[in-house]
């Protein structure tokens, strides 16, 4: 770690590559997924969110009254900031929902937002 | 509705073993956890363990998951994944969500292996996107191999706060800060020393985080000096350019489903919350409910894998699967190791605490009768 990076590299890649201790593991299927009508690539069963992510998107969402935007918190599932619409379904859990090829993620409206949520 | 004769529920370190011990001595258990994979938050740990062999000193956190899931799998556990346990009912029914479907399950006794959520803290800007637990960032990078962000700001120095920043330099992220309101790192030496002294990382001591800036997500944020009293000290700001925050101030027992089981509980600031009143078998106030890792008081994984097995031990006993002669023995081998990993100055002070909880258990808890239930 010998005095590595101290500006902020925008261009830099989001997918985590010659890592010291994780294994690059078995290749994984290249997908495509269309966000907010634009396509992305993911890797086929890594979770929506973190496709997103990689991605370069932090928004995930607005709320439904005040429309501040949110974006995933716990990762995990517990939480349910990330939720979004996926193939027209509402209220999706994108931090723990796999990729699937095709699939079609928008963000919410206000319709489909939880009724608690401000 | 399906039949079990233990139903385990969370399948990180405690519920494994708890299954692993069960299933070794023929009991019919179910392993129902919500996630994609069993493994829990050992799935995302990078870091090699210390302590001794027989708490998997070395490997790494990962690997003692793989090591643990194989074991369980070589046995009869019935693995119930991607199964959201969402409300217990009297009799120790489960109902269990998976996919569009609930499923009942019964069980004659029911271990909680539920672990534990990260806590949060608010200041303004604090549910913009880019603000996450440590715990999600860990999720993302180790697990994921995704990176939620370029430049981090962390909250937070104890254990998981120095890991996290430590990991982030691995997978090649910049860390702007860790910031901590203490005087001093609060973590292990070792963690310290691995993220602090690589000269990467500044450390803000006698810190805290005032505001989350940026109008989509986050752009950066602004620290203060805190005084004696935990106050920011007006100005001492400094603004820091960063586009995720990463709070690693803390973790609380997840008590959600052994509430709904009935199980009393006390709170505890040295165990993370209210913790399930608990006896030294692990078995709560609801007799045949038992607890096991950081639901039973956050601690460490080393613990949550004894604990597991210690809960497995006593639900097969009680159903009989192990001699009366027998069982005590294997009780006392499994409380010895966690007084072992219980050492040192913040070991000791837990172990004080579960012996207090204990203490309150045997004073408010009448022994029901189903704890020496036969089949």
């Amino acid at each position: 770690m010998n005095g590595v990076i101290n500006v902020v590299k925008k261009e830099q890649d989001l997918r985590v590559k010659d890592h010291p201790i994780l294994k690059e593991g078995s290749a994984r299927n290249k997908v495509s997924i269309t966000v907010e009508g634009k396509e992305i690539e993911a890797f086929e069963g890594e979770p929506i969110a973190a496709a997103l992510l990689a991605a370069d998107i932090s928004v995930f969402r607005k709320t439904k009254k005040r429309k501040d935007p949110r974006g995933p918190f716990c990762g995990i599932g517990l939480c349910t900031d990330c939720v979004m619409k996926v193939d027209g379904e509402p209220n999706v859990r994108t931090c723990i929902t796999p990729v699937e090829d095709g699939m079609v993620i928008e963000k919410q409206g206000s319709t489909e937002v939880p009724t608690n949520d401000t | 509705m399906i039949h079990k004769e233990v139903a385990v529920v969370g399948g990180g370190p405690a519920g494994l073993t708890a299954s692993i011990e069960l299933a070794k001595r023929d009991v019919d258990v179910a392993l129902i956890d919500e996630n994609l994979q069993a493994g829990g938050q050992l799935l995302k740990q990078t870091h090699k363990f210390f302590g001794s062999e027989e708490h998997y000193a070395g490997i790494r956190g990962f690997n003692i998951a793989e090591k643990l899931i194989e074991e369980a799998k070589g046995l009869t556990v019935d693995f119930l994944l991607e199964g959201s346990t969402y409300s217990v009912y009297e009799n120790k029914v489960l109902a269990v969500k998976k996919g569009k479907s609930t499923r009942l399950i019964s069980a004659e006794k029911v271990i909680f292996a539920t672990g534990a959520s990260e806590k949060v803290i608010n200041f303004p800007g604090w549910t913009l996107p880019g603000v996450m637990g440590a715990g999600a960032v860990q999720t993302f990078v180790n697990q994921h191999k995704v990176l939620p962000g370029r430049k981090f700001t962390i909250v937070g120095s104890g254990n998981v706060g120095t890991i996290v920043a430590y990991q982030l330099l691995q997978a090649g992220a910049e860390v702007a800060a860790v910031v901590e309101a203490a005087q001093d790192i609060g973590s292990y030496y070792v963690h310290a020393n691995k993220a602090i002294r690589s000269g990467d990382i500044p450390v803000f001591t006698s810190h805290t985080i005032k505001e989350a800036i940026g109008d989509e997500s986050v752009d950066s944020v602004t620290i203060a000096e805190v005084n004696d009293n935990w106050q920011p000290v007006p100005g001492t700001e400094k603004k820091i350019d960063t586009d995720v925050v990463c709070l690693a101030v803390g973790l609380r027992p997840r008590t959600k489903l052994t509430s709904l089981a009935g199980c009393r509980s006390v709170y505890s600031s040295t165990l993370g919350g209210k913790v399930p009143l608990h006896d030294e078998n692990m078995e709560t106030s609801a007799g045949g409910v038992y607890v096991a890792g950081d639901v039973a008081g956050v601690e460490e994984a080393s613990i949550a894998i004894e604990e597991g097995r210690l809960a497995g031990v006593s639900a097969a006993s009680s159903l009989d699967y192990i001699s009366s002669l027998s069982q005590e023995e294997q009780k006392k081998e499994i409380r010895d190791r966690l007084g072992l990993l219980r050492g040192g100055k913040y070991g000791e002070e837990r172990a004080e605490e579960k012996e207090r909880i204990r203490g309150i258990f045997n004073e408010r808890v009448e022994r029901t009768e189903s704890s020496t239930t036969r089949r």
